[in-house]
């Protein structure tokens, strides 16, 4: 049983306490450069989940394997080849998105999310603790991504996942959309972040 | 005249970091200081050059012609990381006193996404030549290192200032770039 409730907060750790964005601030490039869309911010969202997990999955199994001096190189090359399948999967089955995402998708390489996790996680627990943890960070960061792309398109585009709700012609606050509404954005969300978690401390 | 608007492109317009989000943990991580942020930027401006440099080359020379050209995101991160220890390394024995000034952000470079961003853009350059990759690292280095000391000086009059409690830390930071960024976005249109 303790093991189980454990395991819980090993999940929920990810989502809330140490939140790889709000929290962490792991991984800003991708969670700055192309959260232009609700959409866009979910899709790279799960891109990196994929490749957290996959990566956290492997680096826990062979962890005894890899001489210590040498382990980052070796996390790099394990991180690498799981962003390559991301790549040319992303090119063939959803080419829109691929586009959308451009030069962040090879970038997810230096997130410094998945190589941390590696590091800090993996390369010490079970299995079962690191996909558990994989797939909490990895959804504390989509949801984080969501979050941000979500503002943005709403405030930018008068839309939520290419869903309109204003007209046409309606003025929007197109500055949201462009690179400072990124900052902008995010700076007002952990701000949130910090009063919502400060309170129920 | 091409070089001129590459430089002006790079440094201002499409600023690489207040505009294409590379490099943003640096940014917000050792801007601190003015002086961190000065030797930060020497790290870049070293090692872009010479990682576009060298991964220009092998993927010219080595990855296209023997049509391995999938495998560019792995190699790249490889290239980059063991030229930042070999340089580490070099550097040490070459020179100390530039090892002095540089040798703490040579290992935090590897992960420094503004290096492998920078590497990738510049094979997509329009008839891109050697000399232009390079010429187009240095150029974006230099507005790496525009906006960092910028926003560290920016940081260091901020630690005067009497802010609410939640607003600390990371949301006026990400503020602050904000408005610099949008400050930046005035130079839109210039080439």
């Amino acid at each position: 049983m303790a093991e189980k409730i454990n395991q819980k907060q090993n999940f929920l750790k990810g989502i809330i306490k140490d939140n790889p964005v709000f929290v962490m601030l792991l991984g800003m490039c991708p969670t700055l450069g192309v959260t232009s869309s609700a959409f866009n911010g979910l899709g790279m969202g799960i891109a990196t989940l994929f490749v957290l997990l996959m990566s956290n999955i492997v680096v826990s199994l062979i962890k005894s394997q890899i001489p210590s001096k040498v382990r980052i190189p070796a996390f790099i090359i394990i991180i690498a080849s799981f962003v390559t399948i991301v790549e040319m999967v992303l090119e063939a089955f959803i080419p829109f998105l691929y586009e959308q995402l451009g030069i962040f998708i090879p970038l997810i390489v230096v997130n410094c999310l998945i190589l941390g996790r590696a590091e800090a996680f993996a390369s010490k627990n079970t299995l079962l603790s690191s996909i558990i943890d994989g797939i909490g960070m990895g959804i504390g960061f989509t949801i984080a991504l969501t979050a941000l792309g979500a503002v943005r398109e709403i405030l930018g585009n008068g839309s939520i996942f290419d869903l309109r709700f204003v007209s046409e012609d309606a003025n929007t606050f197109i500055l949201f959309i462009l690179p400072p509404g990124a900052f902008i954005a995010l700076a007002y969300l952990s701000l949130l972040f910090n009063k919502l978690t400060l309170k129920s401390n | 005249m091409e070089y001129i608007i590459i430089l002006i492109a790079a440094v201002f317009v499409n600023n690489i970091v207040l505009s294409q989000f590379l490099g943003i943990c640096p940014f917000l991580g050792v801007s601190n200081k003015v002086s961190t942020s000065v030797g930060m930027s020497g790290a870049v401006l070293f090692v872009m050059t010479i990682a576009t440099l060298a991964t220009y080359l092998l993927h010219e020379f080595i990855l296209v012609p023997s049509g391995l050209d999938y495998l560019r995101t792995i190699t790249f991160i490889l290239v980059i990381a063991s030229l930042v220890q070999m340089l580490e390394i070099m550097l040490k024995k070459v020179s100390p006193p530039l090892y002095q000034a540089l040798g703490v952000f040579l290992p935090l470079i590897t992960t420094n996404c503004a290096v492998l961003g920078v590497a990738i853009l510049a094979l997509g350059l329009e008839d891109a030549s050697l000399l232009k990759a390079v010429f187009f690292a240095i150029a974006h280095s230099i507005g790496f290192a525009l906006a960092l000391i910028v926003f560290a000086s920016i940081r260091e009059q901020l630690e005067l200032a009497n802010l609410p409690k939640g607003m600390q830390g990371v949301p006026i930071n990400l503020l602050v770039a904000g408005l610099l960024s949008l400050a930046f976005l005035g130079f839109t249109g210039l080439v």
